[in-house]
């Protein structure tokens, strides 16, 4: 067991799991956002691109998203990131992780905006705010509150979904070297379990947090 | 100098098949408390709400101090924060507190800056009887103080006018009092006011004239004391009947 440590650098694809994720986390939440205003915006047009967007995203498998980014955006399209191939693929790994996830953040907001009384966007339509400032101060705050919940299983699931960038990164992060330690030393269960460990420890207290947020959180009515 | 603070003509509204304002003409001078009045379904939460149009009408026009309601946009933000609106539900911002509510639309609608819009609004929560709650959350008041601050929230942007779309209905009894005292209050101030209510009682003290309507028509318009004990049509006649036998 311990040879698998002083061989492998497991922490450091544990370390790469953690970047991929707050980075990714971060767009997503910051995507996801944007196209939640998008959907319910009192354009029609604005809504139709948001709900294209999630509809389209939504339901395109990651590893298609992740494969299409090297194969189809750099080698065809010669979008490049980065000279270096693996600061290439790390980035479009980022990128990719953010796109897809941000379709289930927009959903897990408008959730959140769901809970909202449609009295709360009157009133502040009544005191003469525009679209922009009751969405900022009136509406998202209380849609995040509202999504806590689903906002963190979606980040769970982003967090094990790192994994499928596997397929650009290489064994730069911990599926990957996995993958690299099982086909070089035979297949282990100890090994198994040390990266499935690895994974608890990473949602484990993420999910702990959540909960406890949410019912702090929670808006009064 | 003295044109109408109000002026709405030839509104018409329609929900999908159903006609709900027709023909409305109402005009509303500076400084009078008008009263809706009429059986529910009549159309007087929606003119309310058309006045500053939380609700669209398809033709006529509203004119609010000499300027015509616009379509959307910056300019009818603009100008609903002239026009300060009371809700049924109270409506406070759940996730502020009871300051915050007060001088949220000051600051980013007015500008205004934190310290000076709080001490305004230290002195409408003192003036509607709620200074010593400013810290709370709205789900921490009763329903009567929480109308009371959505009062002080609308008067905090200095309206022209103020809109009350029923705003006592939600009320337990023993607070309907309190909200209809401050209401009393302001109207005693000069404020124009637009109120959507069943209260005869405050209709009879403070307001200046009874605007009743039926089946989205204006029946009947007349001072409080003259339309309660000599109504004129038959609709009112009947309405009055049925609301002041108990």
């Amino acid at each position: 067991m311990g040879d698998f440590f002083s061989n492998y650098d497991i922490l450091g694809a544990f370390w790469v799991t953690v970047q991929l994720s707050v980075l990714s986390a971060i767009g997503a939440l910051v995507i996801g956002t944007v196209v939640a205003v998008l959907r319910i915006s009192p354009v029609g047009v604005l809504r139709l691109i948001g709900s294209l967007y999630v509809n389209l995203i939504r339901n395109t498998p990651l590893t298609l998203l992740m494969v299409s980014s090297i194969l189809g955006l750099t080698f065809i399209l010669g979008l490049q990131i980065s000279e270096q191939n693996t600061r290439n693929a790390y980035w479009w790994a980022v990128i990719m992780l953010s796109v897809y996830h941000a379709a289930f953040v927009c959903e897990a907001i408008r959730s959140g905006v769901n809970t909202i009384p449609a009295g709360q966007a009157e009133a502040a339509r009544s005191i003469g705010l525009t679209f922009g400032q009751s969405m900022r101060e009136v509406l998202l705050p209380q849609a995040f509150r509202g999504a806590i919940a689903p906002l963190g299983s979606t980040l769970i699931a982003l967090i094990k979904n790192t994994t499928v960038a596997a397929v650009i990164l290489g064994t730069a992060e911990a599926a990957g070297l996995l993958a690299q330690i099982t086909e070089n030393e035979g297949a282990s269960l100890p090994l198994f379990f040390v990266f499935a460990l690895g994974f608890v420890v990473l949602t484990l207290p993420i999910g702990i947090g959540i909960t406890n947020l949410s019912r702090r959180l929670a808006v009064k009515r | 100098m003295s044109e109408p603070l109000v002026v709405l003509k030839d509104v018409n509204k329609h929900f999908g098949d159903l006609h709900v304002l027709k023909d409305i003409n109402v005009t509303v001078e500076r400084g009078e408390v008008v009263i809706l009045i009429g059986p529910s379904g009549s159309g007087k939460s929606t003119l309310c709400r058309t006045i500053n149009r939380l609700e669209t009408f398809e033709s006529g026009s509203i004119t609010i101090d000499g300027k015509e309601l616009p379509e959307e946009g910056k300019e009818l933000a603009a100008l609903r924060s002239d026009v300060g609106m009371v809700f049924q539900s109270f409506n406070l911002f759940a996730h502020k507190t009871i300051l915050e509510n007060v001088t949220l639309g000051p600051m980013k609608v007015r500008g205004i800056k934190k310290a000076e819009a709080e001490k305004r609004a230290m002195e409408l929560l003192e003036r509607v009887g709620i200074a010593h709650q400013a810290h709370k959350y709205p789900a921490q008041l009763s329903g009567g103080q929480q109308q009371r601050v959505a009062i002080a929230r609308s008067l905090a942007m200095d309206p022209k006018v103020m809109l009350f779309d029923e705003p006592t209905s939600a009320l337990d009894p023993e607070m309907i009092t309190e909200v209809l005292d401050v209401m009393v209050q302001l109207a005693k101030s000069g404020m124009t006011m637009i109120v959507v209510t069943h209260e005869m009682g405050f209709a009879r003290k403070a307001a200046d004239r009874v605007v009743f309507l039926s089946d989205g028509e204006v029946h009947e318009q007349a001072t409080p004391e003259e339309f309660f004990t000599h109504p004129k049509s038959d609709r009112a006649k009947d309405f009055l009947g049925k609301i002041l036998t108990h």
